[in-house]
């Protein structure tokens, strides 16, 4: 039970916050350090003001083959440029772990599908999505055409867009949500 | 598979009639009995279980108010961790996606229903006439094969005496491309044309046999011409289901044969142990059917492998190499690379399936066989697709379609278990050999037991309930029910569809 990285309040504190047990903190701590051995201190105790650049983030395996891993680390990091702390990192796969209930998970699939970061999920949002996930395969008309499909379903209070409620009440009710927005680590 | 074999666990023969078996008394015909009857049952139950677990999700999971957005949202799966696995994943996503945007604009076109209408109607004129057609020129071919058999087989070549045969296999490959012709006339969405598909060739092939049949009806009461047509039989490896009706034709030709002539030899029983192969045996049609079957289902493999091979891979190797010194593009033009034949493929596991039905009971090892055969079959059709065909143009999922295919497989098994119902119900078991001989009908061997073995007040229960009194009200009951049953489906069905619709008329509000 002797671990010298974190005191027992922040042990503490990073269970509250985070849906991991402090054997799970321990083990993400050491994935984290892992990615960059060099920068990363094994004493946390004076909570020292270490980043890793996302590089180093989305070469994880867990992340790599995401098409989404950088909009995740931006989501997830403090300055907004995919650089995460350790923080951010615990906070990163504490949401994405199975363990996080339904809204919350919503409200931050929200943000990373934001690409402009604007509150509201529009067409150039919606076309930079598809285009992710298929690689770019689909011609711009089709694009187009699955973009407008998607704001005529999921679009409640007519402004063109997605707000956090529409997107909310949209993929509450998808049955694959939960199985599909989740890493294990 | 004569020989040896046929005195192996493989065929019907080996089994003998003895009450029970060891000391622990093992019922061995009551148990063979059962088993046929128990594995046609289970098939049956689990036929439609599927079909109706199939129903339940077609209507529960046709919540398409959010396709799109799921699609776009969900379908990425974040666990993926594998570079190949998500190049697999993306190419489906975009398949799903292109799938969509097809049903999508399908839905928007405005159509002239009136030429549609025509041209459907015309399509099935010709599709009609195709089936007169053929079953015309096999009643035909069959009449003509009659009158060489008549004038003596070895007058002519090798085309006369093959001749139904051949004609059969032929309009069996040709047909069905012309469907596909004329089915380019009709303009459905590609799963309901794949199912028009499906049902033509069914047809097809059902309207072969029967008119098949049907022209040798005669044969049947003239006796003496029995022999000639049973080499003609013996000669027929060819295609699927016409070999199946053929075989059962076979057993009631055989059994003609029992009624005409051979006494079976006086068969002693020794009762020291010998060797199954030596035991002198009357002839056995059983096993002759058995052996029927196994050879049947052997060669469709064969068949069916070759047919892989020189259909898909020639083809693909021609056109590979070929292309650069001729005149035409041959990948775009004719013949190009094949694609994929869904029906052709779904209807060939059917039938296979129907076949194991029908002969499992004369020959008990044939699922086991068959399951090998499976196996193989699917590595090799496996590699072939991925490298010999090209996926259909239009994209669409066959799996929708689930209960269709399921229906049709209820429909074959019906049907195969028709000819073994029939056998045991009215022709008497060979004399000699297997778990029923010396019994006048195979299914006394349930009387016997429940005189034997059972207190004597079940077989009072048993008379009673098996009354015909008894039985037709019930049977009277269950049409009622059924009737009563779909009645209350179709209104909840309709219940749905109107909350469905009230619901998005006041999301757009």
């Amino acid at each position: 039970n002797k671990q010298t990285i974190f005191t027992p309040e922040q042990l503490d504190a990073y269970q509250d916050c985070t849906f991991f047990t402090r054997k799970e903190i321990l083990r993400l701590f050491y994935r984290y350090r892992d990615l960059a051995p060099q920068l990363v201190p094994l004493d946390y105790t004076d909570k020292p003001d270490v980043t890793l650049p996302y590089e180093l983030i989305g070469s994880m395996p867990e992340l790599k083959d995401n098409p989404f891993r950088q909009r995740i680390a931006e989501v997830f990091s403090e300055d907004g440029d995919g650089n995460m702390t350790l923080d951010d990192f615990l906070d990163m796969f504490s949401v994405l772990s199975e363990m996080a209930p339904r809204d919350l998970k919503a409200y931050y699939a929200f943000k990373i599908y934001d690409f402009n970061n604007d509150d509201y999920i529009c067409k150039s949002d919606l076309e930079k999505t598809v285009n992710k996930l298929t690689r770019n395969e689909l011609t711009p008309e089709e694009v187009s055409l699955v973009c407008e499909k998607v704001i005529y379903e999921a679009d409640l209070d007519n402004d063109g867009k997605l707000s956090l409620e529409d997107f909310q009440h949209m993929i509450i009710r998808a049955p694959d949500f939960l199985s599909t927005f989740h890493i294990r680590i | 598979f004569q020989g040896f074999a046929q005195y192996s666990v493989l065929f019907y023969g080996y089994y003998n009639n003895q009450r029970t078996i060891g000391w622990l008394k093992f019922r061995m015909p009551l148990s063979y009995f059962l088993v046929g009857v128990g594995t046609i049952g289970y098939s049956f139950m689990i036929v439609i279980r599927t079909m109706a677990r199939n129903a339940n999700e077609e209507g529960g999971g046709d919540d398409t108010s959010f396709n799109f957005s799921w699609k776009m949202f969900t379908s990425w799966d974040y666990l993926i961790g594998n570079p190949e696995t998500a190049d697999n994943k993306f190419a489906s996503i975009t398949t799903s996606f292109k799938e969509a945007i097809v049903e999508e604009q399908e839905s928007r076109k405005e159509e002239n229903i009136h030429l549609t209408r025509f041209l459907r109607v015309l399509a099935n004129f010709l599709a009609l006439c195709t089936l007169a057609g053929s079953g015309y020129l096999i009643f035909f071919v069959v009449r003509r094969s009659q009158k060489f058999a008549l004038e003596g087989l070895e007058n002519y070549g090798w085309w006369e005496r093959n001749e139904v045969n051949m004609v059969m296999s032929l309009l069996g490959m040709f047909c069905p491309t012309l469907f596909d012709v004329i089915s380019s006339l009709e303009n459905y969405h590609p799963r309901i044309a794949l199912r028009w598909q499906l049902g033509r060739i069914f047809a097809l092939f059902l309207g072969n046999l029967y008119t098949f049949i049907i022209a040798l009806m005669d044969e049947i009461n003239l006796k003496a011409s029995y022999l000639p047509l049973f080499t003609i039989f013996n000669i027929y490896q060819g295609k699927d289901l016409e070999e199946e009706k053929i075989v059962k034709y076979n057993m009631t030709i055989w059994e003609a044969s029992l009624y005409n002539g051979t006494i079976p030899e006086n068969s002693t029983a020794p009762p020291i142990h010998v060797d199954p192969a030596d035991v002198p045996r009357g002839p056995c049609w059983e096993t002759m059917v058995g052996q029927e079957f196994v050879r049947l289902t052997v060669s469709d493999t064969m068949t069916t492998y070759i047919t892989i091979l020189i259909g898909d891979f020639l083809r693909a190797v021609f056109v590979r190499f070929f292309n650069y010194c001729w005149c035409w593009d041959l990948e775009y033009g004719f013949p190009s690379y094949s694609e994929f034949d869904i029906s052709g493929n779904v209807l060939g596991l059917i039938f296979n399936q129907g076949m194991i039905w029908m002969g499992s009971f004369y020959a008990p090892c044939l699922p086991a066989i068959n399951v090998f055969r499976l196996h193989t079959s699917m590595y090799l059709q496996c590699w072939a697709v991925m490298c010999c065909n090209v996926p259909q143009e239009r994209v669409f999922k066959a799996s929708r379609s689930n209960n269709f295919y399921m229906a049709m497989l209820l429909f074959i098994l019906f049907l195969s278990t028709l000819p073994a119902v029939y056998t045991i119900v009215s022709i008497p078991p060979s004399f000699d050999c297997g778990p029923f001989s010396g019994k006048t009908r195979m299914f006394e061997v349930i009387s016997e037991t429940l005189e034997h073995d059972f207190p004597s007040w079940f077989g009072k229960v048993f008379g009673y309930a098996s009354n015909p009194g008894l039985i037709l009200p019930f049977i009277l009951l269950m049409v009622l029910s059924i009737y009563y049953l779909n009645a209350t489906s179709k209104s909840y069905k309709e219940a749905n569809l109107e909350l469905k619709k009230k619901l998005q008329s006041v999301r757009n509000r």
